[in-house]
């Protein structure tokens, strides 16, 4: 394989894993400061996609879309926060498992009732699309470079709120001692509310970003969802920065795994058997990463267990 | 239950009680969750059909599979069981097909499929009673490979999802393709991001590329592959540029060519009265699918014209002799029930604000499938 | 609290009272969707002893019934194609024995649950729940792909297995195979619950440091347990291959585990019935909310959703109001 090639698939890896920092994010946020399992994350991602169809359809701008987007995704995570997601922090993980994943339901459905059973179209914004020259020579999409960058400055955005701002602390202190925040005189539901509806805006975006490269249909945000689920695992649940490593770390898994398992295989394997067996195993390739990170550190690279 | 066997019987146009059809058929097809798009098209082109007959003795019982084997397996247990059905149709995908076709087939049904043609029941599990109204699922892939090697293609880049119905695309393709391949890649079922398989493309040196990506995953790779300045022509079955489909795909389908055995602009009467009947009925444009669904009931009704459907044997021979007029225009079964028809190359277009295909040639003539030959009946 | 055992036999008795008008009425299509309800509460037992004795909340037993249906699927495949399993070392023949296939898919899913419950149980909480699914995840990936049986097409039996002395495909015979199944799951359950190793199990959930205080190591109890719900999901997974004749890779996918879970949770986590009141109520939701509307989906949620907000303990909790131990 040549260098090029090589450095264009790291490059796939690092997107592939900025975009599932967007989701993963929401949800270890939420884990961490409301110490909740969403299993409806997935649903946002869609609500954000579809929204930013719907909108870039009928006005023409990318930028409108956008926003849309991420209003849409934190209407709908702050109107579940408020009826059904709040009843849910003083049960334990099984209760929020189902009922997260009775949500998923209702909105999977919903959206097709509203929207019919054929996928949107949302398309790159003619500014962006196309492919650029990079140093070295290497090809590569406008739009992917954009996602990374957007999602980086998104990553540093998060870190800084976080490290620097009054509901930073707050989001700090409420992750390490509920009582005491409360007793502080911080109004607590408002603050879940927010960070809820934050996490939904995040993965609101998540589902604009890869819808204009990507099919926007019902159904879209599960296989994303149990990446993201991944990814915070080997991460550390509650952990920004270990949102950050997992995500990157399992998409460079997940793109070099399909490219190099079956060109291993292939060395001592027919073709055909090489490609079959190869790609079978890339696909399970993250999930193996998951099983050994959790073994060797059951809390995950930067848990607290 | 109940409820949607009056509603259908309320579109037939019956007067009297469902109790009093003399047909019933099962129609098992995906109604709801993300295929449910194939599923509606089968069945409104069917019942479109029924309703033209103008017949008001045949009751169809519609039930969805929600896209799940073990549910397809309980319904059909329910139609065969309580309903009783006469004949049974409308399943959309392989795997669905392969759990019911053979049991169903085994207790004395008759199965007619509007989509799925699944290997395993074209050769060595052929049956007399299961007649696939559709395709064998390589002809599309076999004709896009006789399309490659007619256009002067030399080195081609083939790629399909780690799956059965993937496996036999690209051996499909390969049958008919004379040229050598730059590389061969199975991705992953349900991936929805191609940027390393793109990347692959880019460097091997290839002169084409053929995809079998079904859904939202051709959707997926059709808007990537237009943005990553690759540049190669791309050649690809009718799945992935169905009327359905191809407004999600929007401008990076623009020009792309793809084989089916049907398109809009294939010049009949049957077809173009269907096309126009279709729209005004159900405001939207015919689908393949659709257009099977359509010529399956056509199948079943004339049949039923001229034999009674309790002789199973002059049932069998009336639909052998498969005497309808289609909306493919030729239509004749092989030995094995599958279809002997011509598979066309079309070119994506845009028609005002739609986009559509138009037929630009034919790459296959009356051609059958590769399992024929392994068929006893 | 003595409603509870009452309205235990009142279902069990119920279930076989229905099959018993459906067949007398010859209603063979009822008599298919209890036994389906059998077989599916008897995975919801398999996980119910995990999780409900165990405090396991396992996302992964999807494993465990994909590998008792591929056992009965690769078996009987063989036996139908007098293809020989392995001849080497020793020759091993597929087989059509219900009993046979029963004894393989129970040891194969025991030794799945073994090795992953090995190292799933180093982990608590939410990681245990997320390594699971990603093992889950691993074996449906694998089933897809594995060119061998199907792949995603799955493998299709034509005649339903045998058993010594029954004709099983006479629908009444084969509910009463997965009715005394069930009974005699339900019984193992009930005994294992009030042993004293099911006390120790409870206690271990309510405080770990506890029962490690009196000498017992909490990691070997909920292995065991692990190990001996991935057995009875593996049988179930087996019989509900034979109900449909079928076998495919959505047995392994996530959606299965996550419905298991639900037949639990909706009838009633710990309760000795929970699992069969919800595997009935859910099927016959399905049945009737799948012909009110294409978009029945929506229905379904609102009531899951309706049973964990407002009815904590399920459909039993509701009815025979809630209590703590297991009676």
């Amino acid at each position: 394989m040549s260098l090029i090639l090589f450095t264009e698939q790291m490059l796939n890896g690092l997107q592939f894993g900025v975009m599932l920092f967007l989701m993963a994010a929401g949800l270890t946020l939420i884990f961490g400061v409301m110490g909740l399992i969403n299993l409806a994350h997935g649903s946002l991602y869609m609500v954000g996609a579809f929204a930013a169809a719907w909108v870039a359809g009928a006005s023409g701008s990318f930028l409108l879309a956008l926003m849309a987007s991420l209003a849409a995704a934190a209407a709908a995570g702050a109107l579940i926060e408020l009826t059904v997601i709040r009843r849910l922090y003083a049960r334990d993980h099984l209760d929020q498992v189902l009922a997260t994943f009775a949500l998923i339901l209702i909105f999977s459905e919903g959206t097709r009732w509203a929207f019919g059973s054929f996928p949107l179209f949302l398309d790159i914004p003619p500014l962006l699309s196309g492919p650029v020259t990079l140093p070295g020579g290497i090809e590569y999409p406008l739009y992917r470079l954009t996602i990374i960058l957007v999602g980086l400055t998104v990553a540093a955005a998060l870190f800084a709120l976080i490290a620097r701002t009054r509901i930073g602390i707050q989001i700090r202190a409420g992750e390490s001692d509920r009582e005491m925040i409360a007793a502080l005189g911080v109004n607590i539901s408002a603050l879940y509310t927010l960070v809820f509806a934050l996490g939904a805006a995040l993965a609101g975006l998540a589902g604009a970003l890869i819808g204009a490269i990507q099919s926007v249909q019902v159904g879209m945000g599960e296989p994303v969802l149990i990446l993201a689920f991944v990814v915070i695992v080997i991460g550390g649940i509650g952990s920004i920065k270990g949102a950050l490593v997992g995500a990157i770390l399992v998409g460079l898994t997940d793109t070099l795994g399909r490219i190099l398992l079956p060109a291993f295989f292939s060395q001592f394997m027919a073709p055909q058997a090489a490609n079959s067996v190869g790609s079978s195993l890339a696909s399970m390739a993250i999930y193996i990463l998951m099983a050994v990170v959790l073994v060797v550190r059951p809390g995950g690279l930067f848990g607290k267990a | 239950m109940k409820l949607k066997t009056l509603a259908m019987a309320g579109v037939l146009g019956m007067a009297a009680c469902a109790a009093q059809a003399d047909i019933k058929v099962g129609m098992i097809t995906t109604l709801s969750g993300g295929g449910a798009g194939l599923g509606i098209d089968v069945r409104d082109g069917f019942m479109l059909a029924l309703e033209q007959s103008g017949r008001s003795d045949i009751e169809v019982i519609i039930e969805d599979d929600q896209r799940k084997p073990d549910i397809a397996v309980q319904l059909a247990d329910k139609m065969i069981q309580s309903d009783k059905v006469d004949v049974m149709t409308g399943i959309i995908w392989s795997n669905l097909a392969m759990a019911v076709v053979p049991g169903a087939v085994a207790q004395g049904k008759f199965y007619l499929s509007p989509n799925a043609g699944p290997s395993a029941l074209a050769g060595k599990g052929c049956n007399k009673n299961y007649f696939n109204v559709a395709w064998q699922n390589d002809n599309l892939h076999e004709g896009a490979g006789a399309y490659a090697s007619d256009a002067g293609y030399k080195s081609a880049f083939i790629l399909a999802p780690n799956y059965p119905a993937g496996q036999d695309a690209l051996t499909g393709f390969k049958r008919f393709f004379k040229g050598d391949l730059a590389g061969e890649i199975y991705t992953q079922l349900g991936q929805t991001d191609y940027a390393a398989e793109i990347a692959q493309i880019r460097a091997s040196g290839a002169d084409s590329v053929f995809f079998f990506l079904p859904g939202g995953m051709g959707i997926s790779f059709l808007k990537q592959y237009a943005d990553s300045g690759v540049g190669l022509p791309v050649v690809g079955p009718a799945f992935s540029f169905d009327q359905g489909i191809l407004q999600a795909v929007g401008d990076a389908a623009l020009g792309v060519i793809n084989t089916s055995q049907w398109n809009k602009d294939i010049d009949n009467p049957t077809n173009a009265g269907f096309v126009a009947s279709f729209s005004a009925k159900y405001d939207r444009l015919p689908s393949l699918y659709a257009s099977q669904g359509f010529d399956t009931a056509n199948l079943l009704i004339s049949a039923l014209e001229s034999a009674d459907i309790n002789d199973q044997d002059a049932f069998r021979a009336a639909l052998e002799a498969a005497d309808f007029n289609s909306t493919r225009g030729e239509f004749a079964f092989g030995p094995n029930h599958h279809p002997i028809q011509n598979i066309y190359v079309r070119e994506v277009i845009k028609e005002g604000d739609i986009y559509t295909n138009k037929i630009i040639g034919t790459a296959l003539t009356q051609h059958g499938d590769a399992y024929a030959a392994e068929c006893k009946m | 609290m003595r409603r509870e055992p009452l309205l235990n036999g009142a279902v069990f008795l119920g279930l076989l009272a229905l099959v018993l008008w459906a067949w007398a009425v010859d209603e063979p299509f009822t008599i298919t969707l209890a036994t389906r309800v059998a077989i599916l509460a008897l995975a919801g037992v398999g996980l119910n002893l995990a999780l409900g004795l165990g405090g396991l909340v396992s996302l992964g037993h999807a494993v465990f019934f994909g590998i008792g249906g591929y056992a009965m699927g690769i078996l009987a495949s063989h036996a139908q194609s007098y293809s020989p399993l392995i001849e080497w070392p020793v020759l091993i023949e597929g087989t059509k024995s219900m009993p046979v296939i029963w004894l393989v898919a129970m040891s194969a899913s025991g030794l799945a649950a073994l090795a992953i419950g090995a190292l799933s149980l180093r982990t608590s909480g939410v990681y245990f729940i997320m390594i699971t699914l990603a093992f889950g995840q691993m074996f449906y990936y694998f089933a897809i792909s594995w060119p061998a049986y199907g792949g995603e097409d799955g493998l299709s039996i034509y005649v339903r297995n045998g058993f010594p002395g029954l004709n099983t495909l006479d629908p009444i015979q084969f509910f009463a195979i997965c009715y005394v199944i069930l009974g005699l799951a339900l019984w193992l359950f009930s005994r294992l619950s009030r042993s004293a190793f099911g006390l120790a199990l409870g206690a271990a959930r309510q405080n770990a440091e506890r029962v490690m205080a009196v000498g017992i190591a909490p990691y070997r109890l909920r292995l065991v347990a692990f190990t001996l719900s991935g057995v009875i999901t593996g049988l179930a997974g087996a019989l509900f291959a034979d109900l449909n004749r079928f076998v495919s890779p959505t047995m392994f996918s996530w959606q299965t585990s996550g419905e298991i879970m639900v037949f639990v949770i909706l009838g009633g986590v710990a309760r000795l019935f929970g699992p069969v009141i919800g595997a009935a109520v859910f099927i016959l939701l399905e049945h009737m909310l799948g012909g009110l509307s294409e978009f029945w989906h929506i229905y379904l949620g609102a009531v899951l959703l309706g049973v964990v907000l407002f009815a904590r303990g399920g459909i039993i909790g509701l009815i025979a109001g809630r209590e703590v131990h297991h009676d």
